[in-house]
């Protein structure tokens, strides 16, 4: 499997855990800890696939959906983002910006890598 | 009940006499068609007149005393101007015929006024309190991290030693975020069971309501040991500020400066070389002035909010975004003034003057970043400018808008809970 992932999540642990997990499976997993600076770390790495956390510092995960689906390189990216419960309304605003897919907090691992792989085409 | 308006009895009396209004009218001195005006209820009757409108119809003035019937007939008009559907000119003929359901009307608009306001200090706390949802993401994201790295370490059998010291140490870490988050959340649902009228408070809102219980005279006041610690030390900081301001502004500097420039903060600071905030205080805690303030860190944090009638301020969350406030935060050093009115449209929204203004600092020097607060002074628009301000083109602007009934602003962040609730 080859493939490169863009991991936007402020939470250390969260973030290495899923490192891991998507490392073994031969993911190439690139992090970023916070939102700012996203969109030019984007175009220059081009990952075939970005996992985002709703809530982040700096800058939102809604508004760097909204920015991925504005700029023509990016706008078919497929992106799967991270909530918690009681997000709801902010869920229904990521559908409308056009995320792929959720993944709610907290996450079974399994469940995490199947939509990876479905999201990269590797189901 | 709705008393009977003077205007009702005087007519009330003069057909009881068999008399023509026109000759009523000659008798006390008035026009016959403004005899029928005030018949009508459509003029409030001067006392002078009143009493020779009594004389000519052989009674005395207290007999055709409105009893509180006209101020009724006002409010009557005030529900009329906010539901579209009643007929504003007929208010006087629907008091008059059904005194007990104008009272009705009038109770039940009172109730509804009371209960927007009720439902959105309750929203306002359970949208945006940052306590429980800080808890809860604190909880959430130990109890994420603790559920994914438990399962790496139970399911793989080839870990290697340096991932699993790793991982164990997360662990570790976690776990005691999550019995702190934990902890924290308890606390605060257990003082759900304690918390007065005003719901648990935030060290701001106690610091608040211990200085308005002070008339916000709180320079040199003793500072309760009922406040929380973080309340006490943010009381002693704002006593601390206090003290710089009147010691930059004089109280007989700062009133000589105030009469000359009226509350312009700018203005008054440049005349005795203060800086900007310590006028904003100076003017926003001066005893008598009736002046608000808010302020605000760079996040647009509302960091000290000092209320005035008429003009809500948002317990949590963020504020209107059409403030002068937050203008000014994005332009520090420059003066934002605004005409506004608050709540529903209507000609009888309140107005104010919001006068914001926003600094930059850098307290670390060029190797630090940049810190920005911003102050903006609220001003009841009949404490300055008078009649210019009154009909000036005037800003709509709410609280914030979870609360806020102008439904077409284009400000509007999310709807309103007040959605639809007087058509406007």
């Amino acid at each position: 499997m080859a493939g490169h992932i863009l991991l936007i999540e402020d939470e250390p642990n969260i973030a290495e855990a899923i490192r891991f997990l998507l490392g073994r499976d031969g993911w190439q997993v690139t992090v970023l800890a916070t939102g700012q600076g996203a969109i030019e770390q984007i175009a220059v790495l081009r990952p075939h696939l970005v996992i985002l956390d709703l809530m982040l510092p700096v800058c939102s995960g809604l508004q760097i959906l909204t920015d991925i689906r504005a700029a023509a390189a990016t706008k078919d990216l497929p992106v799967l983002m991270l909530t918690a419960k009681g997000q709801e309304r902010d869920r229904e605003a990521a559908v409308a910006a056009g995320v792929s897919a959720f993944m709610t907090k907290p996450f079974d691992n399994s469940e995490m890598r199947a939509a990876v792989r479905a999201l990269m085409g590797a189901a | 009940m709705v008393a009977a308006l003077s205007g009702s009895k005087l007519r009330a009396r003069r057909i009881a006499l068999g008399l023509r209004q026109g000759d009523v009218a000659q008798a006390a001195g008035v026009s016959a068609s403004y005899l029928n005006l005030i018949e009508h209820n459509r003029r409030r009757v001067p006392q002078a007149v009143l009493s020779r409108l009594a004389a000519a119809l052989q009674d005395t003035p207290e007999a055709f005393a409105d009893g509180g019937g006209a101020a009724a007939l006002d409010d009557l008009r005030a529900v009329a101007l906010a539901w579209p559907m009643a007929e504003l000119t007929r208010a006087d003929e629907f008091a008059q015929r059904f005194p007990g359901w104008a009272e009705a009307v009038l109770a039940m608009h009172q109730r509804s006024l009371a209960q927007e306001a009720a439902i959105a200090a309750v929203n306002d706390r359970m949208s945006h309190d940052p306590h429980l949802s800080a808890s809860l993401h604190e909880v959430l994201s130990a109890v994420a991290s603790v559920r994914s790295t438990s399962v790496i370490l139970a399911e793989t059998d080839d870990l290697e030693p340096e991932w699993q010291a790793r991982f164990l140490r997360n662990l570790d870490q976690d776990s005691a975020r999550l019995a702190k988050g934990a902890e924290a959340l308890v606390r605060y649902l257990d003082s759900g069971g304690q918390i007065d009228a005003q719901g648990s408070m935030s060290p701001q809102e106690e610091l608040e309501a211990w200085a308005s219980g002070q008339d916000w005279q709180i320079g040199s006041a003793d500072i309760p040991s009922a406040l929380s610690a973080p309340a006490r030390d943010m009381a002693r900081a704002l006593q601390g500020d206090i003290r710089v301001d009147h010691a930059a502004l004089p109280e007989a500097a700062f009133r000589a400066a105030l009469a000359a420039h009226g509350p312009d903060p700018l203005a008054i600071a440049n005349a005795l070389g203060a800086a900007p905030f310590a006028a904003f205080r100076r003017l926003a805690f001066a005893k008598g002035l009736g002046l608000g303030l808010v302020a605000c860190d760079g996040s647009g944090t509302l960091v000290l909010r000092r209320p005035v009638a008429g003009f809500s301020l948002p317990r949590f969350g963020a504020a209107c975004p059409l403030w002068p406030l937050f203008t000014a935060l994005a332009r520090p050093m420059q003066p934002i003034e605004s005409v506004v009115e608050v709540g529903a449209a209507s000609p009888n929204a309140p107005r104010f003057i919001l006068r914001g203004f926003a600094i930059a600092s850098h307290p670390a020097g060029f190797g630090g970043p940049e810190l920005r607060r911003a102050m903006m002074l609220i001003i009841p628009a009949g404490a300055e400018a008078g009649a210019a301000t009154a009909t000036a083109p005037a800003l709509g602007v709410g609280a914030t808008c979870r609360t806020c009934q102008r439904q077409a602003c284009p400000a509007r962040r999310e709807p309103s809970i007040l959605a639809g609730a007087t058509g406007l």
